[in-house]
Formats: C-alpha cells, sequence, structure tokens
C-alpha cells in the first residue's frame, strides 16, 4: 500500500485479485494434494487403534491388578505373568543403564571433539553396520560372548549386554543427530571468550540436546522390551517361580522370564492356553513400554521447558 | 579521527608477519605482514572474501582449530610468539571477539554476560553483577534490559543480540577487540552510540575493526587497512587512506566506490 503506486486508470480491465483459469486450477490441485497427505497422515491413525481396540478386547476377561503381580501356574495356562513383566524390567534397565552413557559420551567424543580421521570414520564404520545387524545374529553374539566366552552363563547380565550392544549404535547415531541439531555458532561464541570443549559442552550443547538425546534412548526401550530372540539366547527362559509381587526376586546372575518370550511360549508351545492370556500378555507388554515411554516424556517435557531458543 | 599528536603509545601490541591462511588448496591470506599499535583503532576494510575474518579468527587461533586450515606465518602478541604451546584459552580471554551475526547464547542475558567471566573462574555473585551492569551499559544496552535480566537473550531482536555479544566480548575485560562488520544488525543511531563507547574504549584496549561501511573506518580508524584477495594494499593513517592521494590508485577507488 505505498502511496507512491501509480494510480490505476484503465476501469475496463479486469480486478487484479479475480481468479483466472489458472488460479482455479491451482486451488483445485491445493486442496487435492492437501486432502492426499491428509488421509495419508490419518491411515497412520488406524492400525494404532485397531490394535489396541483388538488386544483390549481380547484380554479384558483377564485384565486385572492380581494378573500382573501372580507367577503363571498349571503350566502356564493361568495365574498372572510377574515373573515375565519383572524381567522384562529388569532388562530394559539394565541394558540402557549400560549402552546410554558409552553411547552418549561415544557421540559427544566423535561430534565435538574428533577430527575427521581413519580413527573416526572406523568408529563411523563400526556404529553404522552395527546398527544394521539383525538382532538374530546380535542374539549369537551374545550367547557366544558373554554366555560361554565371559562365563556369565545364561543370565540377565549376558541377555541386558546383549541387548545394549544392539541398542549403542542406534543411541550413538541419534545423539549426534541431535548435538547437530545445536547450531554451530553457539560453540563459537563460547570457544571465543575463552571457553573450553568441555565447559561448551557442559553449558551449552547439552542443555540444549538433552531432550533430543533422550528421545532417541526412549525409541530404544520399545525396542529392547519387544526383542525375543537376542533374551531367549542369553538369558530368558520358560518358566522361573518367583514370589508374588517381589520387586527383587532377581540377581544379576540369574535366569529370568520376559514378556516378549512369554508370548511367544504362550501364544505358540503351551497347548489349551485360554484364549485371552496371549492378549493379556501383549496388552501387558505394551502398557509397559507405553510407561517407560511416558516417564521419559514427562522427563523431557520437564527439560524441553528450559530449552532456550 | 586523527592521532593526536601526544600520543605517547607507540608501542606494538600485535605483530604480524608472513600470516599465510588456506582453506584446502583455496589462499585465504597471502603473507600479511604488519603491526597494530597499543590503543589504537585499526580498522581492515576490503570487499567480500578478502580475508578480513580470516584475519581476525587468526589472531585468537580458532582458525588454526578448524578442519581443512592449514596457517602460517607468526602473531606475537605484546611481543611474545603464538604457536601451538600456547594456552589458546588464556589468549582468548585476552581478546573480545564480536562475530558478524549476533549469536545471543541460550541463556538469560545476565548468564549470557556472566559466562566468559564465570568460565575463567570468577564465582563472587557481586563481581559478575558489576560486570555485567559495565558491559551492557558501554555495549549501549543496558537501559534496554536492566528490567530483564533474566530473560533469554535468544529472545531479543537481532540488533540487541549484537550488542549482547559487544557485552560479552567485554565481559572478560579484553585487552584486544576485535569487531568484525559489528552494525550489519543495528540501526544507524544505535551505531553511533556504539561507535562512541569504542572511542573511549581505546584509552583501556586495542581495537581491530572488520567494517564494510568505509565510513564508519573514516569516522572511527586511527589507521585503516585495505585488504583485498588476502594481500595488504595500503596500510596508513585512516586520513591518508581516504585522502584524495592514498599510495595505492586502487585503494581511492575502493573508498570511493569506484569499484568493490
Amino acid at each position: 500500500m505505498s502511496p507512491s503506486r501509480p494510480p490505476t486508470a484503465e476501469v475496463s480491465r479486469p480486478h487484479p485479485f479475480d481468479q483466472t483459469p489458472l488460479g482455479r486450477r491451482q486451488e483445485r490441485m491445493e486442496s487435492l494434494a492437501r486432502s492426499i497427505f491428509l488421509a495419508m497422515a490419518l491411515i497412520m491413525i488406524v492400525p494404532l487403534v485397531l490394535i489396541v481396540l483388538h488386544l483390549l478386547y481380547q484380554a479384558w476377561p483377564l485384565l486385572s491388578i492380581d494378573f500382573l503381580l501372580q507367577p503363571p501356574i498349571r503350566g502356564m495356562r493361568a495365574g498372572g505373568i510377574w515373573p515375565a513383566l519383572l524381567g522384562t524390567i529388569y532388562l530394559v534397565l539394565l541394558s540402557l543403564l549400560v549402552a546410554t552413557p558409552v553411547g552418549v559420551l561415544a557421540a559427544v567424543y566423535l561430534h565435538e571433539y574428533a577430527r575427521e580421521s581413519w580413527l573416526t570414520r572406523m568408529v563411523n564404520l563400526a556404529v553404522v553396520n552395527l546398527a544394521g545387524v539383525p538382532s538374530i545374529v546380535h542374539a549369537l553374539f551374545g550367547l557366544g560372548a558373554f554366555v560361554l566366552f565371559s562365563g556369565m552363563g545364561r543370565s540377565i547380565l549376558a541377555a541386558s549386554l546383549t541387548l545394549a550392544i544392539m541398542t549403542m549404535p542406534v543411541i550413538i547415531a541419534s545423539t549426534r543427530e541431535a548435538l547437530a541439531a545445536v547450531p554451530r555458532p553457539f560453540r563459537e561464541a563460547c570457544w571465543n571468550v575463552g571457553a573450553t570443549r568441555w565447559q561448551t559442552i557442559r553449558h551449552v550443547v547439552l542443555p540444549n540436546s538433552i531432550s533430543g538425546i533422550l528421545t532417541g534412548v526412549i525409541l530404544q526401550v520399545s525396542r529392547t522390551a519387544g526383542e525375543t530372540a537376542p533374551v531367549m539366547f542369553t538369558g530368558a527362559v520358560f518358566y522361573k517361580a518367583i514370589r508374588e509381587g517381589d520387586w527383587l526376586a532377581y540377581g544379576l546372575f540369574d535366569q529370568c522370564m520376559a514378556l516378549s518370550m512369554h508370548l511367544f511360549t504362550v501364544s505358540t508351545q503351551v497347548p489349551d492356553v485360554p484364549e485371552p492370556l496371549p492378549y493379556a500378555t501383549a496388552v501387558v507388554l505394551l502398557l509397559t513400554v507405553l510407561t517407560f515411554n511416558a516417564l521419559s516424556i514427562l522427563f523431557r517435557v520437564y527439560l524441553r521447558a528450559r530449552k532456550k531458543w | 579521527m586523527t592521532l593526536p599528536a601526544t600520543r605517547q603509545t607507540q608501542r606494538d601490541k600485535i605483530e604480524v608477519s608472513g600470516l599465510t591462511a588456506r582453506y584446502g588448496p583455496k589462499e585465504a591470506l597471502r603473507g600479511l605482514t604488519f603491526e597494530v599499535h597499543e590503543h589504537e583503532i585499526l580498522a581492515i576494510i576490503g570487499p567480500a572474501q578478502s580475508g578480513k575474518t580470516t584475519l581476525l579468527r587468526a589472531l585468537n587461533r580458532t582458525l588454526h582449530e578448524q578442519p581443512g586450515t592449514s596457517v602460517s606465518g607468526s602473531v606475537r602478541l605484546d611481543g611474545i610468539p603464538l604457536d601451538r604451546k600456547t594456552d589458546v584459552h588464556a589468549l582468548r580471554r585476552r581478546i573480545g571477539m564480536v562475530a558478524p551475526l549476533p549469536v545471543g547464547l541460550p541463556m538469560t542475558i545476565y548468564e549470557n554476560v556472566a559466562f566468559a567471566p564465570r568460565m575463567a573462574g570468577q564465582r563472587n555473585r557481586a563481581e559478575l553483577d558489576v560486570t555485567v551492569e559495565r558491559c551492557l551499559r558501554q555495549a549501549a544496552l543496558w537501559d534496554e534490559v536492566r528490567d530483564r535480566l533474566d530473560t533469554l537473550g535468544t529472545r531479543l531482536s537481532g540488533g540487541q543480540q549484537q550488542r549482547l555479544t559487544i557485552a560479552r566480548a567485554l565481559s572478560h575485560d579484553p585487552e584486544i577487540l576485535c569487531l568484525d562488520e559489528f552494525s550489519i544488525a543495528i540501526d544507524p543511531v544505535t551505531t553511533m552510540r556504539i561507535e562512541e563507547v569504542l572511542r573511549e574504549l581505546r584509552s583501556q584496549m586495542t581495537i581491530l575493526l572488520v567494517t564494510n561501511l568505509t565510513q564508519q573506518a573514516r569516522r572511527l580508524a586511527d589507521r585503516t587497512m585495505f585488504l583485498w584477495k588476502g594481500e595488504i594494499v595500503e596500510l596508513d593513517q585512516t586520513d591518508v587512506i581516504f585522502s584524495e592521494q592514498p599510495a595505492q590508485r586502487q585503494t581511492y577507488e575502493y573508498v570511493n566506490g569506484i569499484f568493490g
């Protein structure tokens, strides 16, 4: 609306904002594109809703606190799933306890300190390839390296370490992404006033990438909880009797039950299992993962509230 | 700005000799040799890609840490050569650096300015308070932010963030202040206020001023260096550079907008 615009004298010419055929075509195309994208986005919701509804519907008769806290009885055909639930919690926590510090610190080194060299190229190659190894191969590796060679035997420790090896490369990759999202000028501004690398990382880089780093770690919770092959090879057993609701039932070198393997067992290995049981197990597995996720998301929200740009 | 005749401090603060810098195969600086006198404002002018920023980064040795660069030649600060053994963090605490694009660190305004002293070990809150106020005043920002020191530095406008970076550059009491086109995001009135501050600061520190505004160099600088394609075309008293007859025809053409 600048006053210096030359006055338009011609009255006969169409109004400049009247719609042209081209404009109408563009508008149709626009709404078509938009609806296609929207439809695809909505399709994503369908399987989730169906899975959850189906599971809940099938599992409904069995779901109760007792089911969570009691051990299975009558050869898995009744009772609860406490040993499997506790086993999965142990496995997830222990493997993340190992994988997170190693993965995050390695990523910090690779992204903040390392210069391009044959060493960093080797590490990068290892990360990429390790992330691509199928879990059944990890299982075999864990069996060889931890169970047999290191003499841990089939145990929670061996299974957790196997899971940790499996998740570490993914945590490294996601952590590097999170670090790369912190603008480089922030670092340069710090270096320019004489801050050391570590001071820069500690005060500027980590505080601003921690929520992204955690997101990467959270994603690994569901993966570790769901993996069956690695724990089957290295520490999970068909049945293990522990006391009802006992949180400290397992030791590091004990074998344990795991939800993923339990689901496999009751679905395929045991005859005459009441129909709701596998579904109820699946619901508990899902709930476990969701609980872990919810906790970490809460933590992330708390951290993001302090994010500074 | 001509030099007062009675000025006694002609000691060389920085001596640069044969400074050459390469980014891969590309030569950014070609054997620069010059001195910066203590307590002078030295303006560095020249078109884009002439090596102005590279020169500043060679002084605080951030250039040396950048992958793919090679730097040769010598830089002396107070007569002491800077080399591989120099503690770069101690060196950088002696040099204030203001980057061309404003970077408010993702922390509060107060913390932005207190960052450098804190990293250098200052823990005393009262002394930090004094430093923060002094630096923000010097950067002509205090009056605008005094009531909201706890808000995020990144929420400030571009021009305010630029002044915040100036305050940060002053926060560790540098002996040398390097300004890399500090005024591109600032309005003319504020620019004038900061230029005024720079004139006052000259009694406390040595100032290197990279600028695309030749008139800014003319207003502020004691001496002016004209850099072109990584080489010094001319370095002389500012009034000579901006006179009708600088030593080099090229200088005359550049400062008068005939080329470049």
